[in-house]
């Protein structure tokens, strides 16, 4: 049995409709509309346990609220979901002990104390006997490589430092699923790298299940193997990373090195130009042309070197997003059920 | 089988005592984090009691020095002192404004995520800031009362003194719980300031803050007693004052416990109506 089955779950809210305006600000005193937005329109889902799964989608396509969902914060309105068996909106305290929940912008620390402190407390929370507590919190400790900064006041910390507390501090009591709602948001490379190494390393050692979601795509290829895409709230991709790439691009990125210092006038002929850089070009090309166009190429020009690549991963999910938007379903939508939903 | 439920209970227990502890203890070192804004805060709540000595001084001098509903000048000013004691425990600076925050911007997602119960935490929280702002405070209190000795009648006996400690401590029980059943409105209105606002209109007249309730005429009186408020500054200090005693001092007490189990009762209510009004609609 999967460790999180979801069938057919949905979350919508009313939401104020406020109309523009002064006047529409009073007559809202009285008398107010209300519209349905629907967060979450049945999601179908089933993770095993020690998977690292990516939930991608545009904002306010409904991320959040299904994370939201799975941690018993919000109760559906229709569907049925179980994590590790327990229905996780009941929020029984067997269940709380056994998942985290890491929110990229909310902090569960101390402020004022050293997180040492905060970890101490989460030690009495979560009732984790005094050996494995100090055992697990040294192990991710020096994974981190956070001990200098353990006596020092949350609030001196940088934001990378203080997202590496958080971490530990979820960790703890050794969760066996892990939610983390963007992570490594407004981190620097570096300390997005950090996380990510950090995130990698201890889902294989530990082989816990984690939910993530992210708008970096770097988070998402380096940590997840599978990807589910959710749009409006629906699931509209759920496979492996490289999959989407065969599914939702046509086209490959061809390089080209020229000999001699110039690119041939008639380059527009092969493919759509990307970036002329002579004697360098980058191309466009269709999918099923490569080989075609390739040859002719080769018969027809001289060239130094050649590569050729899938379009980049992060073009692939802009276009694809775009393309989702352009859909009947208003964007606006699910915008509102996000800020609903703060 | 038995006992091996009992032993595994009790360890439940030990465990929670130890969980309320360390909360405690975290709550005392927070607190200790800003010793200049806890210095001063100690001192600045002197100031307004002396503007109101002033005040009736002023009165009273106008007044031939006759007293004023039953109470002389040095029975003003020695009811003044003993409300600041009052509300030395049954104030709670920031309590509902700080809850209707969290739940606003979403910092009470915690206590549906970690197996921590929020009123329980926030209870140890605020008792440790008292006891924090105790043993800070006792020492210019000390000096303000030896000072103003001349004031008083004298010490009142001893059953009535434990009446009166009682009486303080079930204060700040009532306080807590009435401020954190206010505070828990936000889960249904987003803005709640103005509403706290006029709470703290009322509280500052009806718990007796302002002047001693007896001096309310008839109606009046019956009225503002019979809410929870005078119970958070004005029944203490009338006790120490010996102006409650015998079955009123027994009937008054069991009234004030009356009042916690009320709000403590409620609060717990309002919590898990909150809650699940907060997982329907927002989250």
């Amino acid at each position: 049995m999967a460790i999180i089955e979801i069938h057919g779950l949905a979350k919508s809210y009313r939401v104020y409709q406020k109309k523009e305006g002064l006047l529409a600000s009073l007559s809202g005193l009285w008398r107010r509309e209300y519209r349905e937005v629907h967060a979450v329109r049945g999601i179908d889902l089933a993770v095993e346990q020690g998977e690292f799964v990516a939930f991608l989608g545009p904002n306010g396509a409904g991320k959040t609220t299904t994370l939201k969902l799975l941690s018993g914060v919000i109760h559906p309105t229709a569907g049925t979901a179980q994590v590790m068996g327990f229905v996780p909106w009941k929020r029984e305290n067997a269940y709380r002990r056994r998942f985290a929940l890491v929110m990229g912008q909310k902090n569960q620390l101390w402020w004022d104390l050293p997180a040492q402190e905060s970890f101490r407390l989460h030690q009495q929370i979560y009732r984790i006997d005094p050996a494995s507590f100090a055992r697990t919190r040294d192990e991710l400790v020096d994974l981190l490589d956070v001990r200098r900064l353990l006596a020092q006041p949350v609030r001196e910390l940088s934001l990378g430092e203080r997202m590496k507390m958080e971490l530990i501090a979820a960790l703890l009591h050794s969760p066996e699923v892990l939610f983390l709602d963007e992570p490594t948001i407004g981190l620097d490379v570096v300390a997005q790298h950090n996380i990510q190494r950090f995130l990698r390393h201890y889902q294989q050692l530990r082989q816990i299940t984690i939910l993530l979601t992210s708008h970096y795509m770097k988070d998402v290829v380096a940590l997840c193997r599978r990807v589910v895409i959710i749009a409006h709230g629906e699931v509209v991709y759920d496979g492996s990373l490289a999959g989407i790439t065969d599914r939702f691009s046509d086209h490959k990125i061809v390089s080209l090195q020229f000999s001699g210092d110039s690119l041939p006038p008639n380059l527009a002929n092969y493919g759509e130009v990307l970036e002329a850089n002579p004697p360098k070009a980058r191309l466009r090309v269709s999918r099923a042309v490569v080989p075609v166009i390739l040859s002719r190429l080769l018969a027809e020009q001289t060239i130094e070197d050649v590569s050729v690549e899938d379009q980049p991963l992060e073009e692939v999910i802009a276009a694809m997003f775009l393309t989702i938007k352009g859909q009947n379903q208003p964007p606006a939508d699910a915008a509102a059920a996000l800020s609903a939903s703060r | 089988m038995d006992a091996a439920a009992t032993a595994s209970r009790s360890a439940g227990w030990f465990a929670q005592a130890r969980t309320w502890w360390t909360m405690l203890r975290l709550s005392l070192e927070e607190r200790l984090v800003y010793r200049g804004d806890f210095a001063l805060g100690t001192f600045m709540r002197f100031l307004p009691i002396v503007t109101q000595i002033f005040l009736w001084a002023a009165i009273f001098a106008a007044n031939g020095d006759r007293p004023i509903a039953g109470y002389s000048y040095p029975d003003f000013v020695a009811y003044y002192l003993l409300t600041m004691i009052s509300r030395a425990f049954s104030s709670m600076p920031g309590l509902s404004t700080n809850i209707a925050l969290e739940i606003r911007n979403g910092g009470v997602k915690r206590y549906l995520i970690q197996p921590i119960d929020m009123l329980g935490f926030l209870f140890l929280q605020r008792l440790a800031h008292k006891l924090v702002y105790y043993a800070v405070a006792c020492v210019p209190f000390a000096i303000v009362f030896f000072l103003c000795r001349g004031f008083f009648p004298g010490w009142p006996s001893l059953e009535v003194l434990a009446a009166y400690l009682l009486s303080l401590v079930l204060a700040f029980v009532l306080g807590f719980f009435l401020e954190a059943t206010l505070g828990m409105i936000g889960f249904w209105f987003l803005e709640v300031s103005s509403l706290f606002f006029v709470y703290m209109l009322f509280n500052f007249f009806c718990s007796g803050h302002m002047f001693p309730i007896d001096m309310l005429p008839g109606v009046w009186k019956t009225l503002v007693s019979s809410t929870p408020l005078p119970y958070l500054a004005y029944f203490p200090a009338a006790v120490f004052l010996g102006k409650i005693q015998g079955a009123e001092l027994v009937n008054g007490l069991i009234i004030e416990l009356a009042w916690v189990i009320f709000f403590m009762v409620l609060s717990r209510v309002v919590f898990t109506q909150g809650v699940r009004r907060y997982s329907a609609f927002g989250g």
